[in-house]
């Protein structure tokens, strides 16, 4: 396959806090400001507490989720201060490290999250986009004792709604499981060694190393289940099954348990094979959410090179 | 200690209320009160009266801990008896509502048993939560829990501290029972938490119902974790955290932890060591609700309480 090149990297913005209460980002944050990191090697970092106020409060956000914003609908519709306040700061994060689609936007952006759901360590990204899937590949050998994935949500980049869809390259890493508004020393950890990796792999990469091509398998999401729910009042009536809790990437077929009622009746799953993941994530309570289906696919990588 | 000769006798237990979303994201309690408020039958029992009540309705809305102040620690006689109608925080005027209906705290008129529901962040597994060491019916009601739920594993925790103990909702009872299922994260709702925070609620009925009919309990045993200390995470002088709960201390609740052994692990990758004078036992580790009560961890020692005979006066 023939190699694909791509300019240096050099401007990386590193995010924590789009949740305020998914502590790892915004430790690690706060960690990097307090020790003033804003060069690594070639590359120059800024560090953003993206959601500043609801990190005060300890909660995921404080009008309106900051990390459904980002759209270019919303990016450049008219604010006032009587607007949501995430959708001002969208706007604010937008001209600090994009704008988006623009020449002057970041040439990475990393936005770190955590889940109450057991996946471990994943990365979120939009699009088929070999550079964040070569950093994977080389997470996964440098990490071989983790699992490390890849989520793919297949959206064109202008109706992405999320942070890391700002700068030119960008992906989210989710780790957990971890609770809202507790940091983990496991998983700040786990989080922490992959970062540095990838700032390993961008100096390899910037100073012309090439990465061989190869394969790696993605999950890509199709749909979603919801809570079974009182038809009149929307109460929730189950909870996700003992046998599908933290079975996250665990293939899930049809006659499987996935809830268990509150009177004890178990439902079954009824459909195609898929691999469920975000499996009784908290924030997704309120977005009828009770897990994500994904189909794994197999892609198959360039190598990849910095552009003479 | 009494001797094993003296038979308490007490009351018929025939008031019980079971309290959920005192903090308003705690889950169970607040499915479970939910649903027993629509269908009760699971919690009926002869002679009893048991009332599924939620004590914070507009926490619980808002899928959060408090909307003013934490309605667990609200129950203070100063609170209690505060003037000022609304002007108060919402909590405070709560508690003051449910002293008036299960209360008065302290008062012949107050319900027999409170059980108030909880769940934690910490890996906690199925705790009792017992405020006293002479509520020798609340000794008698936790052995025959741990008994009945054995080989499960059911602990007892009790703060009797002077200046740490608190006070909780349940305290307006004559008998204030806690329990607290762990670990699950707020807002969050675990089947097998959930399944086990019912089965212990079953057998805390069965042994009221028992008691009410009649039923004489023998002097017995019970092993419980007497809190000694608060430890609160490593700070720097703005009071900024600078260090996590150590690897191998997180989710080791009730395992010992000696002096030495790792505590904290910092931001850069330091260990910090524990530095007490004996073996204490962890619980509590890394509460999500607890980091802005500057409590990483609570101590205990192990101790043995002996119950003597109960019976229905």
């Amino acid at each position: 396959m023939e190699s694909v090149s791509f300019p240096p990297l050099s401007r990386v913005a590193v995010s924590g806090g789009t949740h305020g209460n998914e502590m790892t980002g915004v430790y690690m944050v706060r960690h990097l400001q307090k020790e003033k990191i804003d060069k690594i090697g070639s590359v120059s970092v800024s560090t953003v507490l993206s959601n500043p106020r609801a990190v005060e409060i300890c909660r995921r956000y404080v009008e309106t989720d900051l990390n459904r914003c980002f759209t270019e609908a919303l990016l450049n519709s008219p604010v006032t201060d009587s607007s949501p306040y995430e959708l001002r700061r969208a706007q604010e994060l937008n001209a600090q490290i994009g704008p988006k689609g623009s020449k002057e936007a970041v040439d990475l952006l990393i936005d770190i999250h955590n889940t109450t759901s057991n996946m471990g360590l994943c990365l979120i990204l939009y699009s088929i986009d070999w550079l964040t899937l070569h950093i994977l590949k080389y997470l996964q050998s440098k990490m071989a004792s983790v699992e490390v994935r890849a989520i793919q949500l297949d959206i064109p980049i202008a109706e992405a709604y999320s942070l890391e869809s700002v700068g030119k390259h960008g992906f989210a890493i989710e780790a957990g499981p971890q609770p809202n508004g507790v940091v983990r020393a496991d998983i700040h950890n786990l989080v922490k060694e992959a970062v540095d990796h990838i700032f390993s792999w961008l100096q390899e990469f910037n100073s012309g190393s090439t990465f061989e091509g190869g394969e790696v398998e993605a999950y890509t999401l199709v749909k979603s289940i919801d809570y079974p729910r009182n038809p009149v009042t929307g109460e929730i009536t189950a909870a996700v099954h003992s046998q599908l809790q933290d079975n996250d990437f665990k293939l899930l077929q049809r006659g499987n348990p996935i809830f268990m009622s509150f009177s004890g009746e178990t439902v079954k799953y009824d459909g195609e094979d898929l691999y469920p993941f975000f499996v009784n994530e908290c924030a997704y309570y309120e977005k009828k959410i009770a897990f994500h289906l994904a189909r794994k696919i197999k892609l198959t990588l360039p190598p990849i090179k910095v552009t003479d | 200690m009494s001797s094993y000769n003296n038979t308490a006798r007490f009351s018929e237990a025939r008031r019980v209320a079971i309290f959920g979303g005192t903090h308003g994201n705690e889950m169970s309690g607040v499915t479970l009160v939910n649903l027993w408020t629509k269908n009760g039958t699971e919690i009926q029992r002869k002679g009893v009266e048991a009332v599924p009540f939620i004590t914070n309705p507009k926490a619980v809305e808002k899928c959060t801990r408090y909307v003013d102040t934490d309605l667990n620690r609200a129950f203070t006689p100063e609170n209690l008896s505060a003037p000022g109608g609304n002007d108060l925080p919402y909590e405070v005027l709560r508690a003051q509502e449910i002293n008036r209906i299960f209360g008065p705290k302290g008062s012949p008129e107050a319900y027999d048993v409170i059980f108030d529901l909880h769940n934690t962040t910490s890996n906690m597994g199925c705790t009792l939560i017992l405020e006293s060491s002479k509520d020798h019916f609340n000794l008698q009601m936790m052995n025959y829990i741990k008994k009945a739920m054995a080989p499960a594993s059911c602990l007892v925790l009790m703060n009797e501290h002077p200046l740490l103990k608190y006070s909780t909702s349940r305290s307006v009872a004559k008998h204030p029972v806690g329990l607290e299922v762990g670990p699950q994260p707020q807002g969050v709702l675990r089947s097998n938490i959930f399944e086990a925070m019912r089965v212990i609620l079953k057998h805390a009925l069965d042994f009221i119902e028992l008691f009410n009919e009649g039923v004489e309990f023998p002097p017995c045993t019970v092993e419980v974790f007497r809190v000694l200390e608060w430890i609160d995470y490593p700070r720097d002088a703005n009071g900024n955290i600078i260090a996590m709960v150590h690897p191998n201390l997180q989710d080791c609740d009730w395992e010992p932890l000696n002096p030495g052994d790792p505590m904290f692990h910092t931001f850069d990758g330091k260990t910090i060591h524990y530095q007490g004078s004996g073996t204490v036992y962890p619980t509590f580790i890394n509460e999500a609700a607890y980091y802005e009560k500057q409590q990483a961890f609570i101590t205990t020692r192990r101790e043995t309480l002996v119950a003597s005979a109960i019976i229905k006066a």
